[in-house]
């Protein structure tokens, strides 16, 4: 595993950037520059401005031509930021690009020092050590593999429908995959929109037709992903069919079997309502439900529970025949090249924080059932009613119920403050009760927000900062609850009688986030969203090639937001496909199948399922392998190398660094 | 003397057990015997240091050294069998690697002494004596040799040719060996004489060992009756044969009992009992801390698990020690 040129022989060159002053304000760029010339190999050292700019670029292109370099050093920022920057100067200059080293003496030394005398030292020590490294370093090629044109979109809400659209438009066949029965999501139940107040319904479910009637897109509802295979490009997922126990492509959304179903009224909470109203066994989600086809829940009709009766759906769907009760599941695998996540979020159970009364008493609402309440298709057609029938005259909102909680969630959800002023708005338009506001800030960044707060205020609704503490039955049975809350503002408690609680609900990832992550080898961040790659510069992207996010599964944000991180998914996802092909990072491991004895010690450790195990040796698939180097340092014969990382290149490195100690 | 080529056999810290592997060549010693003159070997036949002496610089064809270093005196008669060897051979485990005396580097010398000579349990020691290098009694003054803080491999001494490991070596690496030398027929300078893959790849149990074990808690082997066609490890038994050199013909295993690791790493390994250890840590199948350390508490000695053979020849050398090394 040694080098081409070892020892003596090399011609190195190391280039120290100033980065203006980030580096060379702590550290002596000089002092290191005219060390690194002392080094063993070493026939050029400069230090230079910018080397990011293309005069310092051209500085290490020129030097290999004039000084015959075969070897680069840059000491400057993060090989996150600049590697492939200095990788193609050194590529322009006629040498392999990967017969070169970053030395990181920005994040790792400038930015963390004020010792001048000692960040210099560290300065060099890892010069020092990027020097001895890169005389083992190997000319390696990248990887080219061919994309699947494909793409799925995993989550029908609006940001999944949006990607889809995107690269559906694109002229990409997309299989999006939604586990309800209709796709539209969270959107899909609220009224109004904030701070426009645009119909929820109105912008999103011609979105939803489209979707359907769209022939790049396959939509699988009662749908999930439960095998992802393969690697970026040619990614193999299975995909598991509920059974809907109607046949899709018969039914045509006459909903007659509704009407005739032997109960005459629905029993069963209706989920869509949050189970402010009850449906029936055979039901359709809501009126612009998409697809437009019925669903039959086993668990309420008595076709399943006792058998042997009517059907009477049978009987009126007649030679439509679209009812079938003895649909099982089934399976569906398909090939794409990319996958977009956008599996949504779950609102925080109301239940966990037991003083405010969610559940016990019955004028406490979340704020989604309040959507549906104030929805003209929702339960009550619009009309804000109490569950005992009466009108509020006065509402009390709590913010924050699970977010910037230490209990609960420290996260800010970043939309409650939005859709209470929105929900605040519409209850006073409604009912025209006293709505009062507690928050703990008001978070109203974003286009047209601070003028809706204003406008909201300007309408006369009050709030108070403070967060309540207790809510509790007024005495004297008047059926009103009372809200207690520390008024920060005017340094006193405040008690306000209200009849109606709504409890601005965060948002939490899906209670089977981990799940989804495992099942597509992503991470998450430490609230349990997923992971994006980089927050800034990659903030669609996963650790995993071709997984894409889009929407709330990575982190609260609104519609607008959610929208464009869509659009944002669905272009990364595009380039990938248009492409046709991708290169891949060669610092990938590899096994020596001599050295190899089978022990199989390395196949449970790969992070990537990129190791098998076949006819006595392991094999590493390498479009699958992402360079981690688990394998490599579980190998417990040496067995597995890892280009970029090989033993030699470390062992030199640490040297490098430890020598003078 | 006849012009057959010479060999030298000494050993320096060592139980006697590579004295034994030589002599259980059995008929092929004989051979051996025919075609070499042995010149020196303490464990069998009467040459003294000063015969060596006596010889020519790399008068000696080969010398076969087994055992570890640690006495002065060790070091000085390895230096001199160097010098009068073309080729210096590194016999068994102790030489190559440091061997089980290595385990000593976990102490000092006197902390040794004092275990040894003070307090272990069957020792009666009223005067307190303790091993001295300079001792006069009856109008004379010996010199005994001095004790080392810490073990050494051969290598670590001397120049090293070329390794036979094993605790002990096994005849067929010894014959090979043996042949090499007289054949002339030589792999490169430092070469470890034997296949340079695991031991997996010579064990008939090798395909009964699942792709993903998880271990829930590891046994000794006087714990359990090991089923004897199945994967040690599959069956909670600690076996170092991932981490260890092939040649044995994986013998413990064929006796039932796990492989301890005594031929020592490959040559693509820095530090066998790290590997080791990683790689059976790798298999703990637990998640929660407190019952990963549970299952981890069913290896009583890590260190005299994973480093029985090799502590001196690993990158941790020693436990760290505060004192300057001296010898007594």
């Amino acid at each position: 595993m040694s080098g081409p040129s070892l020892n003596g022989d090399t011609r190195i060159g190391v280039y120290v950037c100033h980065c203006g002053t980030n580096i060379a304000g702590p550290i002596d760029v000089e002092a290191v520059t005219e060390y690194a010339a002392g080094l063993p190999g070493v026939v050029v050292a400069r230090a230079y401005k910018y080397m990011c700019s293309d005069p310092g670029q051209e500085l290490i292109t020129h030097d290999i031509l004039e000084e015959g370099l075969d070897r680069v050093v840059v000491a400057s920022c993060s090989p996150s930021l600049h590697e492939e920057t200095f990788r193609r100067a050194v590529a322009k200059g006629g040498v392999n690009p990967y017969l070169f080293q970053m030395v990181n003496i920005r994040e790792h030394g400038s930015w963390v020092h004020d010792d001048v005398e000692m960040a210099t030292a560290k300065a060099k020590d890892l010069v020092r050590a990027g020097v001895a490294r890169v005389r083992f370093h190997r000319p390696l090629e990248p990887r080219r593999v061919p994309v699947d044109g494909s793409a799925m979109v995993v989550g029908g809400g609006i940001a999944g429908i949006h990607a889809a659209l995107t690269l559906a438009n694109a002229g990409k066949h997309v299989y999006l995959v939604e586990r309800e029965p209709t796709i539209g999501g969270h959107m899909a139940q609220f009224d109004k929109t904030f701070p426009t107040l645009d119909c929820a319904a109105c912008i999103l479910t011609p979105k939803m037709t489209q979707v359907r009637n769209h022939p790049n897109i396959t939509l699988w509802t009662m749908a999930e992903v439960v095998e992802v295979d393969g690697f970026v490009g040619a990614y193999r997922v299975k995909v598991r069919h509920e059974p809907r126990f109607i046949i899709e492509d018969a039914c045509v959304g006459c909903l007659e079997c509704i009407d005739v179903c032997v109960f005459r009224n629905g029993k069963t909470p209706d989920e869509f309502n949050l189970g402010l109203s009850k449906r029936k066994p055979i039901y359709i989600p809501f009126p612009q439900a998409v697809p437009q086809v019925v669903v039959i829940d086993p668990e309420a009709c008595i076709e399943f529970r006792a058998g042997c009766r009517k059907k009477t759906c049978v009987e009126v769907c007649a030679d439509r025949n679209a009812i079938d009760f003895q649909q099982v599941a089934t399976f569906d695998e398909v090939e794409v090249g990319t996958i977009v996540l956008a599996t949504g979020f779950k609102t925080f159970d109301a239940g966990r924080i037991p003083y405010y009364g969610y559940g016990r008493y019955d004028n406490v609402y979340t704020a989604l059932e309040v959507e549906r309440l104030v929805n003209a298709a929702g339960p009550t057609t619009g009309e804000v009613v109490l569950r005992d029938g009466r009108t509020p005259q006065s509402v009390g909102i709590i913010h924050c119920v699970g977010s910037r909680d230490e209990n609960t969630n420290t996260h800010c959800s970043r939309v409650c403050c939005m859709y209470s002023l929105k929900l605040a708005h519409l209850m006073k338009e409604k009912t025209g009760a006293e709505v009062y506001n507690f928050y703990i800030d008001m978070r109203t960044p974003g286009k047209g927000m601070e003028e809706f707060y204003n406008r909201v205020g300007s309408e006369g609704v009050h709030f108070i900062r403070g967060k309540v503490g207790d809510v509790y039955p007024e005495a004297g049975d008047t059926g009103r609850l009372v809200l207690q809350a520390e008024d920060t503002l005017l340094g006193r408690i405040r008690k306000i009688p209200v009849d109606m609680v709504v409890l601005a609900t965060g948002i939490e990832p899906q209670s089977d986030a981990e799940d989804v992550r495992r099942l597509f080898n992503i991470t998450c961040s430490a609230g349990g969203f997923f992971m994006e790659r980089h927050p800034k510069l990659a903030p669609v992207s996963t650790f995993t090639d071709g997984v894409f996010l889009a929407g709330t599964c990575q982190g609260p944000r609104d519609i607008p937001d959610t929208v464009a991180q869509a659009g944002a998914a669905a272009a990364e996802a595009l380039a990938l496909i248009d492409a046709g092909s991708i290169l891949l990072e060669p610092n990938t491991a590899f096994v020596s199948a001599e050295d190899c004895s089978g022990c199989k010690t390395c196949i449970g450790m790969c992070p990537y399922q990129a190791i098998a195990h076949i006819d006595g040796k392991a094999v590493i698939n390498e479009v699958l392998c992402k360079g981690c180097g688990t394998c490599v340092a579980a190998c417990p014969s040496g067995a597995i190398h890892q280009n970029l990382f090989d033993d030699d290149e470390i062992f030199e490195e640490i040297l490098g660094v430890l020598i003078h100690a | 003397m006849t012009d057959k080529p010479k060999v030298a056999f000494y050993w320096c810290a060592s139980c006697g057990g590579c004295e034994e592997a030589v002599v259980d060549l059995a008929e092929e010693l004989l051979g051996v015997a025919a075609a070499v003159d042995i010149v020196f070997w303490p464990v069998a036949l009467d040459f003294k240091r000063a015969d060596v002496e006596a010889m020519e610089d790399g008068e000696i064809l080969a010398t076969f050294v087994n055992g570890a270093i640690r006495t002065t005196e060790q070091e000085e008669m390895v230096h001199l069998l160097r010098k009068k060897s073309k080729v210096l051979v590194a016999f068994g485990a102790c030489a190559q690697l440091g061997g089980i005396p290595g385990l000593a580097n976990l102490w000092d010398r006197e902390a040794i002494f004092e275990r040894a000579y003070l307090t272990s349990p069957t020792t009666e020691n009223p005067a307190g004596t303790v091993p001295l290098t300079d001792y006069a009694a009856n109008g004379h003054r010996i010199q005994l040799p001095g004790f080392y803080d810490t073990v050494m491999s051969l290598d670590q001494v001397t120049q090293v040719d070329y390794a036979v490991p094993g605790c002990a070596p096994t005849p067929n690496l010894i014959a090979a060996a043996v042949g090499a030398l007289l054949s002339g027929d030589l792999p490169p300078l430092g070469t470890v004489l034997a296949p340079d893959v695991a031991l997996c790849s010579e064990c008939d149990r090798r395909d009964t060992k699942p792709e993903d074990l998880h271990i829930t808690a590891f046994k000794r082997p006087h714990e359990i009756i090991a089923d004897d066609e199945t994967c040690l490890l599959a069956q909670g038994l600690l076996c170092l044969g991932p981490a260890t050199r092939a040649g044995c013909g994986a013998q413990c295993i064929g006796a039932n009992m796990p492989c301890t690791g005594c031929f020592g790493p490959t040559s693509r390994v820095h530090d066998q009992g790290a590997k080791a250890a990683s790689a059976i840590a790798s298999l703990v199948g637990a998640d929660d801390p407190a019952e990963i350390e549970r299952i981890l508490d069913g290896i009583p000695d890590p260190i005299g698990t994973f480093y029985r053979y090799g502590l001196p020849h690993s990158l941790m050398v020693r436990r760290r020690q505060d004192t300057v090394e001296t010898t007594a």
